[in-house]
């Protein structure tokens, strides 16, 4: 149990340097132009001499990331190069969206692929066959096309929910859930086409072997059958695709989080690369690897909740 | 940082590592295009290809010549499907778009291809180091947000979105590598057995001949799959603005589209279709490959959950008679394997079913358990268990029954068990549904079972999951559950085939006194006469899915009557010591 956790969070670490060395070496391959277009176009090259060594940009690359990393370790991602704001109080807002969207749309995935592919494994015939075709029609659905279709039909056209915005959970909850449906509604839709059908597989599979057939000898009722012992079973694959999808969903949600205007890390990190803020890059890069991070290690727990084996181990 | 890479994600349609050795059996490419469901999507594909190559000669408006008088215009007869927000030809953009789209899609796919397919080809055939180093980086890859390192690369080259795609055919190469990496490793055990190497074929001759025929039909699944992927991203980065604006592409159209979303609602339809259909074409036509390929036969479909069931006729069982079996036939598809069978069990008796594997003996016990598998179809003129007519019982009904009055004795005790529960609450739940036993009551009547079955620590036994429990104990705990809710009949399936021949004896044992303690009637499956002659009756010899003897058990063994039951008796009893063991354990247990 402690190994397979201390193996994890290795791999987690291994996952955000990675991640946050490969974006910043990227990102600094802008820094010669960044400092001029800081201080403006007409500015003298002394000012913008002055500006790069202001921003560091002098030192050699590996300093520069050591600098990076050792204020992040202590909480601190440091400062916009064009606002001057602290990375911290500019992204602070904005991660509550974005892991609402992120969560919101596991949990959502989560259920309704339980749902399908328990359905589908069970009852079998046309019941299966349509829940494989949706699965299939799914998967060619990118979220973003999803979501400005949905907003177009439900929110432009019938005026339904809002279509753009976001209600803090804090002043309302009803609101806060209207302004999460569709965007978690569309950026789920993947997510279930690919988890559902795991389920189905895996759940297929369990229900033909030999410890289900015993438990049916027992008597014991077809929803604890299923439910209890078929989708225990069958759950941990199911887990590492979610787990997989989480990567996919961080993707989705930034071109989400543009179709319902949702000023999260997603909007944020958009124009932040397009003018070359790169703490503020470096900043939503480390969050949503985190995000990431987290999710795993949640459905982590989970698969070790559900296999004694793990636990033992 | 996903829990277990090799489980592997499977989105729909996904070939997967495991069914690409299938693909082995050469199919010729003509006899693939020949499906309907191959070549419908392909050639839809094609059209809408060609529908982007020549877009110049089917659309004469520019796709960038903005006409400020056609912007937001509806249809007219220059502008079939009028004009976007800066006034240019939808139908020339959506044309000429489907280039720069469907071109990104390719250098992705070309990239992960020709990067992940060379590299799981060696990783899968020379294994040692390099399989090592590629495979975690592979995992490492996959476990970066692509749309994150995507954006920051489209800011930084130039805003250039073949560059982009060509940085996302990098992140795509692991699903490549690993597919390939995986049929290649199967293709390489087989080989070694083969006489290839033996017969001094090099490498490189064998990774042509006998390993790329292999590894061709997934990537090509995979590579259409990607496509689809590709395009999709891709529009995702121009959705967003990144990649040159000016340029037609449905991604750009997304964008022009969702700036004027209340003006021009329409102008979003073209683009999102153009990208759903061309995805969803792709995608049918890998899952058509893919089914040409392996073949439909071992579809995964799954068919109805309950066996179907037939009565024919009515039997009135005999007086005393606890179970009557009359007439009854099991079959898959169109194979018959138990061809209409009779017998009757009384209470307190018991009855060995004998014969080789095969002859239908398991099928015969499930039948009455109602647990056969639902591709079986049973017919019977009369199935009934102490006047209750089990071919009409319902799945509530029978549930009833199961467990509560008929008991169960599985063959293999090891994969019997449900690996995520412990023992204890596997035996509580069904003496807590059957007795309505609290959840206290129901551990202290397990704790006895178990005891009684000769586990000498039941409280840790409870505790335990099956995976820390041997063989005979297991076997013990299976036998504890099938005797909870004291049922009138038990149904073993070779009860004792699976465990060592000392504790064959033991278990034996187990059950021989169980069975006397509370008269219950027993159907014992198994092909060792000694179990017969240990604990039976009577017994029904059966061959083929046939009844070709029964009888008591001393007659049958003193005066076998088919030859076949004498070939069983000589080959089983002539100077076979293989009972000793059990004669010595009953002498010293205490009756």
């Amino acid at each position: 149990m402690l190994r397979f956790f201390a193996h994890r969070i290795g791999e987690a670490v291994v996952l955000v340097v990675g991640v946050t060395l490969l974006t910043f070496a990227v990102m600094s391959a802008l820094s010669g132009t960044v400092a001029r277009q800081i201080v403006g176009q007409t500015a003298s090259s002394e000012a913008v001499q002055q500006k790069a060594s202001q921003l560091g940009l002098d030192d050699p690359f590996w300093v520069r990331y050591l600098d990076w990393i050792g204020g992040a370790l202590h909480g601190d991602l440091g400062t916009s190069w064009f606002s001057g704001e602290t990375v911290n109080s500019l992204l602070g807002g904005k991660v509550p969206i974005t892991f609402s969207l992120v969560v919101g749309a596991i949990l959502v995935s989560g259920l309704v692929s339980i749902v399908f592919g328990v359905t589908a494994a069970v009852r079998g015939g046309w019941v299966d066959r349509v829940l494989q075709i949706v699965a299939v029609a799914g998967f060619a659905f990118p979220s973003f096309v999803l979501g400005l279709l949905l907003a177009l039909v439900l929110a432009v056209h019938w005026r339904l929910l809002p279509a753009f915005g976001y209600v803090p959970l804090g002043q309302s909850f009803v609101g806060w859930s209207a302004s999460l449906l569709l965007p978690v509604g569309a950026l789920a839709v993947q997510v279930v086409a690919a988890t559902s059908q795991q389920v189905r597989g895996s759940m297929v599979d369990v229900l033909q072997s030999d410890f289900i057939r015993t438990l049916r000898s027992r008597g014991i009722s077809p929803a604890s059958l299923y439910l209890r012992h078929g989708l225990r079973s069958a759950a941990p694959p199911a887990l590492t695709v979610l787990g997989l999808q989480t990567i996919g969903l961080i993707g989705g949600t930034v071109v989400v989080e543009k179709v319902f205007g949702l000023l999260g890390l997603g909007t944020a990190i958009v124009s932040a690369a397009t003018q070359g803020d790169v703490p503020i890059v470096m900043g939503v890069v480390t969050i949503m690897v985190l995000i990431i991070v987290v999710i795993n290690l949640l459905l982590d727990i989970a698969y070790a909740w559900l296999n004694p084996k793990v636990r033992a181990a | 940082m996903t829990i277990a890479n090799d489980a592997g994600a499977a989105t729909p349609g996904d070939p997967g590592p495991a069914a690409a050795p299938d693909a082995a059996r050469p199919v010729a490419g003509g006899g693939v295009l020949r499906t309907p469901a191959v070549w419908v999507p392909a050639a839809l594909l094609l059209g809408i290809v060609a529908s982007a190559v020549f877009a110049p000669l089917l659309s004469s408006a520019s796709p960038e010549f903005s006409d400020i008088g056609n912007t937001l215009a509806g249809a007219s007869s220059g502008h079939p499907l009028g004009g976007d927000g800066v006034g240019r030809d939808v139908l020339s953009r959506l044309l000429h778009g489907g280039r720069q789209s469907m071109l990104g899609a390719l250098v992705a796919v070309t990239v992960a291809t020709a990067v992940g397919g060379p590299t799981g080809l060696f990783a899968g055939f020379f294994r040692g180091w390099f399989d090592a180093v590629a495979g975690w980086v592979s995992n490492l890859l996959m476990a970066i947000p692509g749309i994150l390192v995507l954006l920051v690369v489209i800011v930084a080259f130039g805003n250039n979105i073949y560059t982009a795609m060509v940085v996302f055919g990098m992140l795509l190469a692991p699903n490549v590598f690993r597919l390939v990496r995986a049929a290649v490793t199967g293709v390489r055990e087989e080989l070694y057995i083969d006489a290839a190497r033996v017969s001094g074929l090099r490498d490189l001759r064998i990774l042509r001949r006998h390993v790329l025929p292999v590894v061709i039909a997934p990537v090509i699944i995979q590579a259409a799959q990607l496509f689809g992927i590709g395009i999709i991203v891709q529009a995702g980065l121009e959705f967003l603005g990144l990649g040159d604006t000016r340029s037609a592409s449905w991604g750009s159209m997304l964008n022009d589209a969702f700036t004027n979303i209340y003006l021009a609602p329409r102008l979003l339809v073209w683009p999102s279709v153009a990208i759903v259909v061309t995805v969803v074409l792709a995608s049918l036509m890998a899952s058509g490959v893919r089914d040409a390929v392996q073949g439909r036969g071992r579809s995964r479909s799954v068919p109805r959950r309950r066996a179907a069931v037939e009565s024919l006729r009515a039997v009135l069982p005999a007086d005393d008679e606890l179970l009557r079996v009359e007439g009854l036939e099991v079959a898959y598809g169109d194979r018959e394997v138990v061809h209409g069978i009779s017998f009757g069990l009384r209470r307190g008796e018991v009855l060995g079913i004998v014969g080789e594997t095969g002859s239908g003996k398991s099928q015969t016990a499930f039948s009455i358990l109602g647990l056969l598998p639902s591709t079986a179809t049973l017919r019977a003129q009369g199935l009934t268990f102490d006047g209750t007519d089990l071919l009409a019982c319902d799945e509530r009904e029978l549930n009833a029954l199961r467990g509560r009055r008929i008991g169960y004795i599985p063959q293999e005790p090891m994969t019997n068990l449900d690996p995520a529960f412990t023992i204890g609450s596997q035996l509580a739940e069904p003496m807590r549904r059957h007795l309505g036993l609290d959840r206290t009551a129901a551990r202290q009547r397990a704790a006895a079972l178990l005891t009684r079955v000769g586990i000498r620590d039941p409280g840790r036994v409870l505790d335990s999951y099956p995976h820390e429990l041997s063989g005979g104990m297991a076997q013990r705990v299976l036998i504890a559950g099938a005797v909870s809710c004291e049922p009138e009949m038990l149904i073993a399936d070779e009860p004792t085939t699976a465990l060592d021949v000392t504790v064959q004896a033991e278990v034996l044992d187990v059950m021989r006194s169980l069975q006397e303690e509370r008269s219950m009637a027993v159907v014992i499956v198994t092909h060792d006469l000694g179990v017969v002659a240990d604990i039976c009756d009577r017994v029904l010899v059966m061959r083929d899915g046939h009844v070709v003897e029964t009888g008591p058990v001393a007659e049958v063994f003193a005066r076998p009557q088919a030859q076949f039951t004498q070939d069983l008796l000589k080959s089983t009893l002539v100077g076979a010591p293989l009972r000793r063991p059990v004669q010595t354990v009953r002498e010293g247990a205490s009756w």
